[in-house]
């Protein structure tokens, strides 16, 4: 049984080979070609001019790209805020307190579940003003007085943020609870005996042990978010460039045959995530450290 | 058992919060249920906040048989099913080799798959779509491999660690007994990792039936479009038939809601998983 023969080493790797090949065409081959397009003026098909780093000169210069991450950033705001802190709350009360919490659970997550197009076409049906089904319910129950026009100029990105971070708590919740499901419950039952109230064992026990969970949601939030498109696009189609986000002018640029624009694009706001979940994740390393 | 007054107090404004948030998920949902099954007439007079009169089913049959949702439908079943079963065969071979065979470069090609996982390609489907059009496989075909490489990485990450936890010595006298390595991985590996492959599958179905943006850019004919592409067509030319769009939506949500309710625990394992390799 000698396993390093070189029939048997072709064997083995014959096992990894589709798997490799499927991620070598789709995957690794796209993520070094789009750095070249990223230098062409290219539809993809029949034209390709070298033109090399003006695609980025004229990214900075665009104002749309800019008014788009400021959108990206403005509705990931309300997802690291208003989401998270939704999802930690329930996640705490499910936690143990309370025997329903299965239930819970269930319903909480059947909306990430649900396709993206699905969430923003039935919320576009609900929030839209003709024929106001969102309106005429709260007039219904005798709160006229917050009728609106939800998906209008002025709301639109509130509303689109609001929308996200119903769709997404869910996901939160989720993390966040087997999270705490990990924490040992005689950690608790010790404080309890050592006669620390409810607010002592949260912020000496719950929080320090839930850091690595709670930093893990905060960057995939953040990464999920900036990178949120199609739920965007069924809700609002960018109303002008009110809500239009980062990949949805990607998206438009590739359907106007600018390819090598789209990859610039792509490569500016992949670069400035990887930049953001790395900083945070040395970030949270030196908080670590530093208690 | 005798509850504290404070107890109770605090009870209930858990729960009342709980439910509440609870409703604000649901009610959209069953609002939509609700307003496919009313004519728009009804529709006109209550907003389908009340009860439909009775369950009235003509919008799914238009929205099935003249709006081209069941071929969107069934398109969708087309492409989850045969992307999932790539998906399985592929990721399930890889896993087994990397937890169990020896070979030059192993560490390394792993190390990348993982990699893969955790860096966020923004824009992956502009590179993606214009290589299938350079390649002539803007198709069915193009597409399932391109689906194929999204559920990778994950998939073999899951199966290699649940490889790893298990015992060798099945393998080990099947090995004994003359078995090839391809026979141990499909009669021997293959079932000991079934609950990690229930997850693999579920969470892969789910990705596929939601996506959107790649086919959107491959499919511009309403014959090859996956139900969410198909649902944005139908909605641009149905805007104004409210209960008929609510009958498509309900079309496109039900296997997955009925897929979650009953699978909902290895789903939710699945997510937390994914989520915990970043």
């Amino acid at each position: 049984m000698n396993d390093y023969r070189t029939k048997d080493k072709v064997i083995n790797f014959a096992f990894v080979f589709p798997a490799l090949l499927i991620f070598s065409i789709f995957y690794l081959y796209p993520f070094f070609y789009s750095f070249i397009l990223s230098l062409h003026r290219s539809d993809g098909i029949f034209t390709y001019d070298f033109v090399g780093l003006a695609h980025f000169r004229d990214i900075f210069q665009d104002k749309a790209w800019w008014r788009s991450l400021y959108n990206g950033g403005y509705i990931t705001f309300w997802a690291l805020t208003f989401q998270n802190i939704l999802a930690f709350s329930l996640a705490l009360g499910v936690d143990r307190a309370i025997k329903t919490g299965k239930i819970y659970r269930v319903i909480f997550f059947i909306l990430p579940v649900l396709s993206e197009i699905i969430i923003g076409l039935l919320m576009r049906t609900i929030l839209l003003s003709e024929p106001g089904i969102l309106n005429q319910w709260l007039d219904k129950i005798g709160f006229g007085f917050m009728i609106q026009d939800w998906l209008g100029k002025e709301h639109v990105l509130l509303t689109t943020s609001l929308v996200h971070c119903w769709k997404g708590f869910g996901w939160a919740f989720i993390i966040l609870l087997a999270g705490l499901q990990t924490i040992p419950e005689q950690l608790y039952e010790a404080a309890r005996i050592d006669g620390a109230n409810y607010i002592q064992r949260f912020s000496k026990i719950t929080l320090p042990l839930l850091m690595p969970v709670v930093s893990m949601v905060i960057v995939l939030t953040l990464l999920g978010t900036m990178q949120a498109f199609a739920m965007i696009l069924a809700l609002t189609r960018g109303s002008g460039r009110l809500t239009e986000v980062p990949v949805m002018i990607i998206y438009n640029h590739l359907r106007g045959n600018q390819v090598g624009l789209a990859c610039a694009e792509g490569i500016i706001l992949g670069f400035i995530l990887v930049l953001i979940s790395f900083s945070m994740f040395a970030f949270s390393k030196w908080v670590k450290e530093k208690s | 058992m005798i509850i504290k007054p404070k107890k109770l107090i605090g009870l209930i404004l858990l729960h009342t919060f709980l439910i509440s948030v609870a409703l604000s998920c649901i009610c959209p949902l069953f609002w939509m249920i609700n307003a496919s099954f009313k004519t728009n007439e009804e529709f006109r007079n209550d907003y389908g906040l009340e009860l439909a009169h009775e369950f009235n089913g003509d919008n799914y049959k238009r929205a099935i048989f003249d709006g081209g949702l069941g071929t969107y439908f069934l398109n969708s079943v087309f492409y989850t099913f045969i992307t999932v079963f790539f998906i399985v065969i592929f990721s399930s071979l890889a896993a087994f080799a990397f937890s169990r065979l020896q070979f030059p470069g192993k560490n390394i090609i792993f190390f990348i798959f993982l990699t893969a996982m955790m860096i966020p390609l923004p824009a992956g489907f502009v590179p993606v779509y214009i290589l299938l059009n350079k390649l002539h496989l803007a198709n069915r075909i193009g597409y399932v491999m391109a689906m194929t490489n999204m559920g990778l990485s994950l998939s073999i990450y899951l199966l290699k660690t649940f490889f790893d936890q298990l015992p060798r010595d099945l393998e080990d006298a099947a090995r004994i007994d003359g078995c090839s390595k391809l026979r141990i991985w499909w009669h021997v590996g293959m079932p000991l990792v079934a609950p990690a492959l229930a997850v693999v599958i579920i969470v892969n179905s789910l990705t596929v039936w939601n996506e959107f943006v790649l086919a959107s850019l491959m499919f511009t004919n309403a014959k090859l479009m996956p139900v969410q592409v198909g649902l944005m067509e139908f909605y641009n030319k149905n805007v104004i038939d409210h209960t008929l769009l609510m009958a498509s939506l309900a079309i496109a949500a039900l296997p997955i809601v009925t897929i979650y309710i009953i699978m909902q625990k290895h789903i939710i394992k699945g997510i937390t998983a994914g989520a915990m390799v970043g």
